[in-house]
């Protein structure tokens, strides 16, 4: 497949303007402006993108709704607080392709009538800091953000927001409270932020995967991007490959590639030679699978139906050494430290899960503990504030679901029976 | 007190929002950078530029980790933990740091010249283990390839 959202990355200057320009950049912003902008918004529909941030929302929706509310300005926030562990896409995109994720915003603020857009970044990428610093100011010398884009008429500003280190601030009412100079703790919905948004106005949330597909969408036309792919969720899509295979990285492929292909045919498979022993699809908090079930179309649409979930795309694979119950356990110490704290059965539940996970992995675990650990976990499904602490719960409940073994021979033998092997 | 430099910094990312509320965040880190922590006279310093009462302004600066709140040492070696840097052997490095730099988690050497924070994944997971030091990243770490790069900062 071609590359549409890496297309130049090993150019070692592909983040200046120039360079983007030379391989056809910012083309994408007078087609644009030639149509209307409900018409961008038609073309996002046929084309069937869906949100790249976790949630495979449909994005042309998303934007329709914020454009009928009538209140003023609009504001076109994106989500570049990439915390989900195992995913480092969007890091690629902002580092080596700034003006890609640019000029999608441009257009995509054409499109919903918003004059105000923010990047929202995780504190935790200093360098994507200063190059998109860059990469806004080259395009305010070349009139393509401002007052009058390209003596258009048309105004769009655009700034980068640093975050100060919190996951929960990748969930979109966590980000805008962020924004506005708050706590990241998430608001409840409705009502929801296409219409009480960022500033109390209508806001459009959407992912720096999203938002990089756009410039293509409107060079193709949404009917040639929907034939990429799967036809439920085309496009191109990134996934990042962390952990025990030959070649981990971000590779740009069809969406419902299969992860045994991702792994073992893109990846060059495991490390060493070793076996596979489970591999979570979408981050860590997307379900576990077991070597057994990895033969899904990564999209959407098909990894619910394999018992898991796409998430962002982030493939942790997991060789024969690995203890289950060590990295259920840091999974949910990672979910325990970044509980805001708003809602009871997060913040205490994700603690809970951690200390019993913690005695079992060193050797001091209880008879009743795995049924402790499903209670406590089945006490937060559905009663948290936002997803977080249904990740946390969903984490525990997978890792048991599939391997419960091991953390029953944790138990018998009143050790890491994997530190043994 | 912000330095004027700091002030008029201040007031240029403060037209970047509608309200000055939003503008904390950015504050805080200025505030960060001219004292080195945020300490009392940092919010203290915050308030006063932003019309923000302190206690927000605390309570804010505390929800989040990236704020310091006691002093640090002149590098902070930012090691993430994270699964995919765990399965990869982070946490023997962990121990590597202790053992040879007597770098605790959350603490300072005695020479001022480092300080360790585990971070909660850095997005460099196709790299694993891997670290920030101040703001550069290191990847593919090993016990002597820290070693090399803690060299470098003196």
């Amino acid at each position: 497949m071609e590359k549409i959202l890496l297309k130049n990355i090993e150019n070692p200057n592909s983040a200046d303007i120039n360079e983007y320009k030379k391989i056809g950049g910012y083309r994408s912003i007078p087609k644009a402006f030639e149509n209307k902008p409900q018409e961008i918004t038609e073309i996002v529909k046929k084309a069937g993108l869906r949100g790249r941030g976790g949630a495979g929302f449909p994005v042309a929706m998303k934007w329709s709704f914020a454009c009928a509310d009538a209140k003023f300005p609009k504001y076109l926030l994106c989500n570049a607080d990439e915390g989900e562990p195992g995913t480092f896409k969007d890091r690629l995109i902002l580092e080596k392709n700034p003006h890609l994720l640019i000029e999608g915003m441009v257009i995509s603020g054409y499109a919903i009538g918003a004059e105000y857009g923010y990047i929202y970044l995780r504190g935790e990428y200093p360098g994507a800091y200063h190059i998109l610093n860059r990469a806004i100011a080259q395009a305010y010398e070349n009139n393509l953000l401002g007052d009058n884009i390209l003596g258009k008429g048309i105004k769009f500003q655009l700034a980068v927001h640093r975050g100060a280190g919190a996951y929960i601030c990748g969930e979109e009412t966590a980000l805008i409270e962020s924004l506005e100079g708050d706590k990241g703790q998430p608001r409840i919905k409705p009502p929801f932020p296409v219409n009480v948004g960022a500033f109390a106005k209508p806001t459009v949330i959407n992912n720096v995967e999203t938002l990089s597909n756009i410039p293509y969408i409107v060079e193709i036309g949404g009917g040639a991007y929907s034939k990429i792919g799967s036809p439920d969720c085309p496009g191109p899509k990134l996934y990042c490959v962390s952990g025990h295979v030959e070649k981990p990285g971000v590779y740009e492929l069809p969406m419902g590639t299969l992860l045994r292909d991702i792994i073992y045919k893109h990846c060059g498979g495991i490390k060493e030679g070793k076996n596979l022993k489970a591999v979570c699809p979408g981050g860590i908090t997307t379900p576990v699978l077991p070597a057994d079930k990895i033969d899904c179309p990564m999209d959407f649409v098909n990894m619910p139906k394999h018992g898991s979930m796409l998430g962002s795309g982030a493939v942790i694979v997991m060789d024969e050494t690995v203890c289950l119950v060590k990295v259920c356990h840091r999974a949910l110490k990672f979910l325990e430290h970044e509980s805001c704290g708003k809602c009871t059965p997060c913040r205490e539940g994700t603690g809970w899960l951690r200390k019993i996970l913690e005695r079992i992995e060193n050797g001091a675990g209880a008879e009743g503990d795995i049924e402790l650990l499903l209670s406590v976990s089945g006490n937060m499904l559905g009663k948290t504030f936002c997803p977080l602490g249904d990740g946390a719960a969903s984490v525990v409940q997978n890792f048991i679901k599939h391997f419960r073994n091991e953390f029953e021979e944790h138990i018998k033998r009143a050790k890491c029976v994997m530190r043994d092997a | 007190m912000l330095s004027k430099t700091a002030i008029k910094e201040l007031e240029e990312i403060r037209q970047k929002y509608p309200n000055a509320s939003a503008a904390l965040l950015p504050a805080l880190y200025i505030a960060q950078r001219e004292f080195g922590y945020l300490g009392a006279d940092a919010y203290e310093a915050v308030s006063d530029a932003l019309g923000i009462p302190k206690a927000i302004a605390r309570g804010v600066g505390t929800f989040y980790t990236m704020y310091k709140h006691k002093p640090m040492g002149r590098h902070i070696v930012q090691l993430c933990t994270n699964v995919s840097c765990m399965i990869l052997g982070a946490e023997k490095l962990a121990d590597f740091l202790k053992n040879k730099y007597g770098l605790e988690p959350g603490g300072t050497t005695p020479d001022k010249r480092f300080s360790l924070v585990i971070m909660e994944c850095i997005g460099a997971c196709g790299t694993a283990p891997a670290m920030l030091v101040n703001d550069d990243f290191y990847e593919n770490l090993t016990e002597k390839y820290i070693g090399e790069i803690l060299e470098r900062y003196k």
